[in-house]
């Protein structure tokens, strides 16, 4: 059997992060998430929203595979009627964000050391109450899993997650 | 106008002059718009699927568009097998099913059935119109879509009180989608690698497929093949693409396929591609699939680019358009000991089957093969008989072979004949099957008798389900699991429909009886009592390779009860 290290470049399963901008129409994302089912495709996340032009939807996939099966995600996205462009943002420098609501049980004693740590990461507290408090933690995905980690020892009563958005960056040099 | 008013006069600008349907509660209105309408002809099928198979019939025969129209709920789910054989298929084909008003979408109403939501993985896209504004632009595009690019089924969804909302008709001219622009030429430095490597080639071998068909390009294929003396071998869709008697024809490759065209594919040193897709019944297992060939790929459809087998030259684009450009890059190559080798092969391993007292299929196919010359359009149902189809009958013309090959639709045959008849008066549309799939399907007879449609139905009979019973005996042991089947008297079934029916038993009937058949005027059923055990080869068994293929063993069509093994006669035949 081949381990990890005979595995050839073009066959390694590399995570991959697809921005498809689509015709706002009824239905665009079933067809998205449905073509990834129907295929066996991995999904890891999927979001979708409005853009600076009303008729079309921006869609951001993080998805899982090696070269062959990128390259089938990236043709079956773009054979969807709707489909307006694909770009695989892996290969380019992009930004990319998710966010987090946490809510924590809190009590009197423990509250400061939560909010320093909140503040450590840049989050926000977005509401409190006697008994717990809500942290929004914006960031990429492994800031928003640190964050998540670093909490995890208090008590988390509930968290939302979105998916990951991305776009590619302009600036060109260090950041 | 109505929405149903529009929706007929649609169907006019887009010059559909037969539609298949099944009326309902949903589309009452639009039967009714269609009552007095002369222009387009109503044909009244028996069940939903056989309107969607009609379609796809007209629509492989004539390379015109097929419409359907059905009710919803029922009449919708219905039609799910017939669009997923479009789909599988490329053919291209405009499905309108009714659905309940808007306000009712979602409640549970009678009647009521997500068809939009259930199709979406089997239709190259699909539309709910929500707005009688919009219906004339929405028939538009779906018949664009259906039949540009990789060509496929569209459905649209035609709520009740949309068709009942009035508006201006207004039908446009021609359609703008920036989301969907279909490839047409071929990118010419990837052209250049192509003939540059064409140019190189000792053992070439041309893969043709139902793509170059689509693409209404057998005559540039034919062209191609015949400028540069590459042998041809076709998928199963491809039959009809290259003519069978020319000598450079090798027939079909695959599981089934010819001995010689896949040892020819086995030891080439180019493959072209031409619209094909490399299904796994034409590869077997892909790594071995011509090893030791450069690949050239020529599709409309990027996916297919690279999907099963890795290609060394992909040209993405329309294959007619390919093959124009392609042509006058190309010289004559000299590949006459290529094409002295692959003789000797068919001369080797040629198709092959044993005569007896009784009915072989191969024996029907061959006869009426030789009675029509290849003059014929031959529509196979799924199974042992489909595979004898391909490989028995020898096609010299484009859409003259119709099956169901990527979903393989066991009853597809019946109801595709009546569709493709109504697309061919210029030839006989003769329709094969098994008496399982024939039994699938069979009440499209009424419909063939109320029309008078002139199809030659031909069910070859053996009692069973002979390519699943052919995989018993070789790999299951011979545990022949509900594979025989009773099956009713097909000449009284006839009869009854007020078809006249023949019959024939024995051998020596089958020239008499195919005679009377192509014959009769209007349509025609023939049972032929066929022996109930006998295998389709050469195999190569599924998932494997070349080097696994089992040739047609010599005694293959084994004696029956009262055939002596002597009386048995050796029948041969080679493609080219």
């Amino acid at each position: 059997m081949a381990t990890a290290a005979e595995t050839p470049a073009d066959q390694a399963v590399h995570k991959h992060t697809i921005s498809v901008l689509l015709e706002n129409k009824f239905g665009a994302l079933n067809r998205v998430a449905g073509m990834f089912s129907a295929k066996g495709y991995n999904l890891e996340s999927i979001t979708v929203g409005p853009t600076e032009d009303a008729t079309v939807s921006r869609m951001t996939l993080v998805t899982k595979g090696d070269d062959a099966i990128i390259e089938q995600i990236i043709k079956q996205l773009n054979k969807l009627i709707d489909t307006l462009k694909v770009v695989d943002l892996t290969y380019e420098s992009f930004m990319e964000r998710e966010l987090a609501l946490i809510k924590i049980a809190t009590t009197a004693e423990n509250r400061p050391e939560i909010m320093q740590i909140v503040e450590i990461f840049q989050g926000k507290i977005i509401d409190i109450s006697h008994k717990t408090l809500t942290v929004e933690a914006t960031g990429s995905g492994q800031k928003v899993d640190a964050i998540i980690k670093m909490l995890k020892p208090f008590h988390i009563k509930e968290i939302a997650r979105t998916g990951r958005v991305a776009l590619k960056r302009e600036f060109v040099g260090e950041v | 106008m109505t929405g149903a008013e529009i929706f007929v006069r649609s169907l006019i600008e887009e010059h559909v002059d037969v539609v298949f349907g099944y009326p309902g509660g949903a589309v009452i209105g639009i039967y009714d718009a269609l009552h007095d309408i002369s222009d387009i002809k109503h044909i009244l099928t028996r069940h939903e699927q056989g309107a969607v198979h009609a379609a796809e019939g007209y629509a492989k025969a004539s390379g015109k568009c097929g419409v359907a129209l059905v009710t919803s709920g029922p009449g919708a789910t219905n039609t799910v097998t017939g669009i997923a054989d479009a789909y599988m298929d490329s053919v291209p084909i405009v499905v309108f099913t009714g659905q309940v008003a808007l306000k009712l979408i979602g409640n549970d109403a009678f009647q009521e059935a997500d068809i939009v939501g259930i199709t979406r993985p089997v239709t190259k896209h699909n539309y709910l119109v929500r707005d009688v504004n919009e219906l004339a632009a929405t028939i538009k595009e779906a018949f664009y879509v259906a039949t540009t690019g990789r060509p496929g089924p569209v459905l649209v969804d035609l709520p009740k009180d949309v068709m009942a909302m009035k508006t201006v008709f207004s039908y446009p001219k021609s359609v703008k989608m920036r989301s969907y622009i279909p490839h047409a030429e071929g990118n010419q430095k990837q052209l250049d690698k192509a003939v540059a490597l064409i140019a190189k080639a000792k053992r070439p071998v041309l893969y043709v497929g139902g793509g170059t068909i689509l693409a209404n390009a057998a005559e540039e294929l034919t062209a191609f093949a015949r400028k540069t003396n590459i042998p041809v071998t076709t998928t199963l869709h491809g039959l009809g693409a290259f003519p069978e008697t020319d000598e450079l024809s090798m027939g079909m490759l695959g599981m089934h396929g010819t001995w010689y065209s896949n040892t020819a594919v086995n030891y080439c040193d180019l493959l072209i591609a031409v619209g094909a897709r490399f299904d796994d019944r034409v590869t077997g297992r892909t790594d071995a699939f011509a090893p030791e060939a450069k690949k050239i790929h020529i599709d409309i459809d990027p996916s297919n680019i690279s999907k099963n087998v890795k290609v060394d030259v992909p040209i993405v684009g329309d294959v007619k358009k390919v093959l124009q450009q392609l042509l006058p890059q190309v010289t004559a190559l000299d590949t006459k000991d290529w094409r002295q080798t692959i003789r000797t092969w068919k001369e080797e391993h040629p198709l092959r089957y044993r005569n007896g007292k009784y009915i072989r299929m191969q024996h029907v196919i061959r006869a009426v093969s030789d009675a029509t010359g290849g003059n014929a359009v031959m529509v196979s149902d799924v199974g042992q008989h489909q595979m004898w189809m391909a490989q028995f009958f020898r096609y010299v013309h484009p859409r003259t072979h119709l099956t169901s090959g990527g979903l393989g639709t066991m009853g597809f045959s019946l109801p595709a004949s009546m569709g493709a008849a109504f697309a061919r008066r210029d030839m006989p549309v003769i329709s094969m099957s098994g008496d399982g799939g024939f039994q699938m399907n069979l009440q499209e007879l009424a419909t063939i008798r109320e029309h008078n449609v002139p199809v030659k139905i031909i069910i070859l009979n053996n009692g069973y389900l002979g390519m699943v019973r052919q995989w018993q005996e070789l790999f299951w042991r011979k545990r022949y699991s509900h594979v025989e089947m009773f099956g009713p008297d097909y000449v009284k079934l006839a009869e009854a429909y007020g078809i006249p029916g023949l019959r024939a038993t024995e051998t020596h009937e089958v020239e008499g009886v195919v005679q009377q058949m192509l014959a009769t005027q209007g349509p025609v059923l023939v049972e032929f009592k066929t022996v109930k055990e006998d295998n389709v080869y050469p195999m190569i068994p599924a998932g494997q390779t070349y080097h696994e293929i089992i040739d047609i063993p010599n005694d293959s069509s084994a004696p029956q009860t009262g055939e002596q093994e002597s009386d048995l006669e050796l029948v041969t035949i080679a493609k080219g």
